[in-house]
């Protein structure tokens, strides 16, 4: 994308980066913030996930830019995330399969 | 004769990028692997562990429940700023280039630099203070996890410190010495330089809540 932009394009930019900045630095003091209110593991686990998936969004939209990128490297992502979502699937898989034997085992232990 | 490698500053016409841009993402999407499989590991040793961080917090003799009160939140907090500003120097000097003024392509990469190793010996302080404890990565599990991610990625920080000195310095001259050509091939090295860098900001983005605040 950026083989061809103008200069004033380029300053538009640069405006948008000053922003992305403030937005990702208030962002932070956001997640720090919420760590505060203690909540609960799981409610907290999904707002910290939410705002670093905010955060991670901006960094590649516009740091990396994304935002304008051309197909084959959207491709290439699309891909990445499909294997990152297998490799997850296979753990947890594996970690829920652990959990049904030890289940079963003190089932078996409790019958006898 | 000197061999010409295709495709570093034009894009080729199947694939609508020039080839260095095309290389970086892919190495990116074996960095995601690479990353990812730790943070699953991470994944499955919390979700299989009776109690996180399961140690006692340093200088006391209570039960640490949350790992807030083993690591310094202020000091990651600090680094995640670092980090983040360094992120916005890192695509400022690739925009100084594109408009070109070098000088502040100098200024704004000698700033990322320096940021980069503001990153670091903020991490040495963190580390010093565990060792400090005789807390080490084979101390127990939490440790373990928190040593090997943050280890990684800050060996990913000194690369990014390695590649973005010798693009101040002795790679800086392919500007200065070179025609418009050299000058277009090195706008394209540091924009590529940048996607590394982003993406080593965006790997701390989702290790400091999960690490330092869960």
């Amino acid at each position: 994308m950026a083989e061809h932009m103008t200069e004033e394009e380029i300053r538009k930019h640069v405006k948008v980066y000053v922003m992305v900045f403030g937005a990702l630095a208030v962002l932070t003091v956001v997640t720090v913030a919420v760590s505060w209110l203690d909540m609960p593991m799981l409610p907290a686990l999904i707002v910290a996930l939410l705002i670093a998936v905010v955060k991670g969004t901006l960094v590649a939209l516009y740091f990396m830019h994304l935002v304008s990128e051309k197909q084959v490297i959207m491709w290439v992502l699309a891909a990445t995330v499909v294997f990152l979502i297998s490799m997850f699937i296979l753990f947890i898989g594996a970690l829920a399969d652990q959990e049904q034997v030890a289940i079963s085992g003190s089932f078996l232990s409790y019958v006898a | 004769m000197e061999l010409q490698i295709p495709y570093e500053v034009t894009a080729r016409r199947d694939t609508g990028v020039n080839n260095a841009k095309l290389g970086i993402w892919l190495f990116l999407a074996s960095e995601v692997m690479l990353f990812g499989g730790l943070f699953a590991a991470y994944v499955f040793l919390r979700m299989g562990a009776d109690a996180w961080p399961g140690m006692m917090i340093p200088d006391t003799t209570e039960m640490a429940l949350r790992a807030d009160q083993v690591l310094s939140v202020p000091l990651a907090t600090l680094n995640t700023m670092i980090l983040i500003a360094s992120s916005v120097t890192m695509v400022m000097s690739w925009a100084s280039l594109k408009l070109n003024d070098f000088k502040k392509y100098k200024l704004y990469m000698g700033l990322t630099i320096l940021l980069a190793f503001g990153f670091l010996i903020v991490k040495t302080f963190e580390y010093g203070s565990k060792f400090g404890h005789h807390l080490y990565p084979e101390t127990n599990m939490f440790l373990a996890v928190y040593f090997v991610l943050t280890g990684l990625h800050a060996i990913h920080v000194t690369g990014g410190i390695i590649v973005n000195a010798y693009f101040w310095g002795p790679g800086a001259k392919m500007w200065t010495r070179g025609n418009e050509r050299d000058k277009a091939h090195f706008t394209n090295r540091i924009e590529v330089a940048g996607l590394y860098w982003h993406f080593v900001d965006l790997v701390w983005i989702f290790l400091f809540p999960t690490i330092y605040l869960l």
